[in-house]
């Protein structure tokens, strides 16, 4: 394997979890949700699926552990936000600071277990292809499934009848509901949709990214997911495009790390984030395209007229 | 069964004052259950969390050494909460503080004058002022999401307090450990009362402001401002206010004190620098100002609840052998309550049967 080959693989690993997390925000902000408890969502997974699959030997009950940890998180949000129309922006920070919080608490016990690695499928001819078999046809289960998300995703909001009652509700919740769409209903689904797809990339940090338990291995992963659906401006494709920028980014300071450049390490591992600050810069100075882009009902709370 | 909400013609002055009370109860009772299910005897543990530690001078001290911090930076942040500017970068802001204020002690440790302490401060205020300058300015000229910009600026800034700790800043005698030379006596926040403790000036600081905010909002025209502008960007615009100039204020007015907070912290508290200096002080910061409903006031109350967490999850790892990690939980936890408290404040709730609502139609 080439020293390119080798990069490309730890790109993709990189971002496979920004993709699926900013997917499933970017289906809850669709929806007109503005969920800030990715960061919490995700590391509550992470510990889920880690101890999933310690206790079952498989990484597979870890994967599905994940995703209904996630789920089941978001799904307070959802009963605060959507039932109780609380501020959505205070409830996603406390969902992320009781996520950083117990999960920290639930996962001290693994601390420093050697924890188990979701193994590649490899895809049989397509593989046997030079560079691009070895790096797109030899991934673990998550990778195809965030390619899945993509296209679903995409698929969904764009094609199909219930992504265009998503998006209505997403515009202007006052009139799908006239138009008698169950608004928190929909909302419900969405924010658990993005809960799920939060526990999908969570689990991918402790059973491929590194395949193991540590407080707070998050890193802000999922506050860079909440950048990237903005640097999408709400479109499935350009959340895969944003999701490989900002992988690459994070492996290229590693590996510029390991090359010493002379560079402190620390100024190194500020990049994705002084990233993410100039990306936001960049998309959003243009008042006017932002405005549009943007679901117009988002973070605003519906209460239904009775 | 559904819930059903219907909007109260004003806001329940009742509620307003219970809420956060009953969120308190709800986050016990939940924390009993929590330690039931953890093998504790709830009732013992609940004890041993949050009313051992008030039982003892020292103690205190050591809650007004934690509440201080939370009081300085909450104020700030309910001033732009209140102005609908979300600063959530305050641990970031209180970091920046606490290096830009520790300046003088390490780089000019010979100069020894009492003019040290109060240009300490008066540089950490900066500092954190500077960098919340940072969200405002991107927020007030570039229309960027100030929520994102200012928390990727909390890792900044701790990756840059680690480089300098273990670099420029290192202390030559410090046996090679990431840690910064030792403050000078007149470099450290004095004590407010020796004999009993070493609860520092840090906390004067903090009711200072918690009043000086208070009077601020209550009688006087900026206050009104705040308040105007944070309910309607539109009804402040006719007032003839500047949103703009409100982002600016309120950034720089949390940012200062985040970065005052950090400086006290280092200075009263830990007396050099080193790559953690804030058990997340600016992030509990959020909830002291949600619980004590943005209000000041309200504020120096809450600040002590949650300084108590800290003390009590101490506690609870020495006495019990549960983890400390505990005092996270409860944090999230009391601020999922007040959230949802709150809604009861604004709304009548009513739960409805589904055969009641199949009658009914």
């Amino acid at each position: 394997m080439s020293i390119f080959e080798a990069i490309l693989l730890t790109v993709i690993t990189a971002s496979t979890p920004l993709v699926i997390a900013a997917l499933g925000e970017l289906v809850a902000e669709r929806s007109g949700v503005l969920n800030l408890g990715v960061e919490g969502m995700m590391i509550m997974a992470a510990v889920a699926a880690f101890a999933g699959a310690q206790t079952s030997g498989s990484p597979y009950v870890g994967i599905i552990c994940g995703i209904v940890a996630g789920a089941l998180f978001s799904l307070l949000f959802a009963f605060l936000t959507l039932t109780l129309v609380a501020n959505q922006v205070a409830t996603g920070l406390a969902l992320t600071l009781l996520g950083l919080g117990a999960s920290g608490m639930l996962g001290e016990p693994y601390v420093s277990v050697p924890g188990i690695r979701l193994e590649e499928i490899v895809i049989p001819v397509l593989s046997d292809i030079p560079v691009i078999g070895h790096v797109l046809f030899r991934q673990d289960l998550i990778f195809y499934l965030s390619i899945a998300l993509v296209i679903g995703v995409s698929w969904f909001l764009f094609r199909s009848r219930a992504g265009l009652k998503l998006r209505a509700i997403g515009d202007s919740h006052m009139s799908a509901h006239a138009l008698g769409i169950g608004v928190i209903r929909t909302r419900y689904f969405a924010v658990m949709f993005g809960g799920a797809c939060a526990g999908l990339a969570g689990a991918q940090l402790s059973l491929v990214y590194t395949p193991q338990w540590a407080e707070n291995m998050s890193a802000g992963r999922g506050w860079i997911t909440l950048a990237l659906v903005v640097f999408a401006s709400w479109r499935p494709w350009r959340v895969f495009a944003g999701g490989y920028l900002f992988g690459a980014v994070t492996i290229l300071q590693l590996h510029a790390q390991a090359f010493g450049l002379g560079i402190p390490a620390q100024f190194l591992s500020m990049l994705p984030y002084a990233a993410t600050i100039v990306v936001l810069i960049i998309i959003s100075h243009n008042r006017r395209t932002t405005l549009i882009n943007t679901p117009a009902s988002l973070g605003k709370a519906f209460v239904p007229e009775r | 069964m559904r819930i059903e909400l219907e909007k109260r013609p004003d806001v329940s002055k009742l509620f307003a004052f219970v809420s956060p009370l009953l969120a308190l109860a709800l986050t016990l009772a939940l924390g009993a259950v929590m330690f039931a299910m953890l093998g504790k005897n709830p009732v013992e543990a609940l004890d041993a969390f949050f009313v051992e530690p008030l039982l003892e001078v020292w103690s205190l001290h050591e809650l007004a050494i934690k509440a201080a911090p939370l009081i300085l930076i909450a104020v700030g942040l309910a001033v732009s909460y209140r102005s609908n500017n979300w600063n959530i970068g305050a641990e970031g802001q209180f970091t920046i503080g606490a290096i830009t204020g520790s300046y003088l002690p390490i780089v000019f440790y010979d100069w020894h004058s009492p003019l040290v302490l109060p240009l300490m401060l008066l540089l950490g205020a900066l500092g954190g002022a500077l960098f919340a300058a940072i969200p405002a300015l991107l927020k007030a000229h570039f229309n960027t999401n100030e929520i994102l910009t200012s928390l990727m600026l909390v890792y900044i800034a701790q990756l840059f307090l680690d480089w300098l700790v273990r670099g420029a800043w290192r202390d030559p005698q410090g046996f090679n450990f990431p840690v910064s030379r030792d403050f000078a006596p007149e470099a450290v926040l004095p004590a407010i009362w020796e004999e009993s403790g070493r609860a520092h000036w840090a906390f004067i600081f903090a009711i200072i402001a918690a009043i000086g905010v208070w009077f601020m909002l209550r009688y006087t025209l900026k206050g009104f401002e705040i308040v105007v502008l944070g309910q309607s960007e539109r009804a402040g615009r006719f007032a003839g206010f500047s949103s703009k100039k409100m982002i600016w204020f309120s950034f720089l007015f949390s940012g200062a004190l985040a970065g005052l907070a950090g400086i006290s912290e280092v200075s009263g508290s830990i007396g050099h620098l080193q790559p953690a200096i804030s058990p997340g002080y600016g992030f509990t910061a959020i909830i002291v100002a949600f619980l004590g409903r943005l209000n000041p006031l309200g504020i120096i109350a809450s600040g002590l609840v949650l300084a108590l967490t800290y003390l009590g999850g101490e506690a609870a790892q020495l006495s019990l052998g549960v983890s400390d990690k505990v005092t996270r939980v409860f944090q999230g936890l009391l601020l999922f309550f007040v959230l949802s408290c709150d809604t009861l404040i604004y709304y009548k709730v009513r739960i409805v049967w589904s055969r009641l609502r199949s009658g009914a139609a």
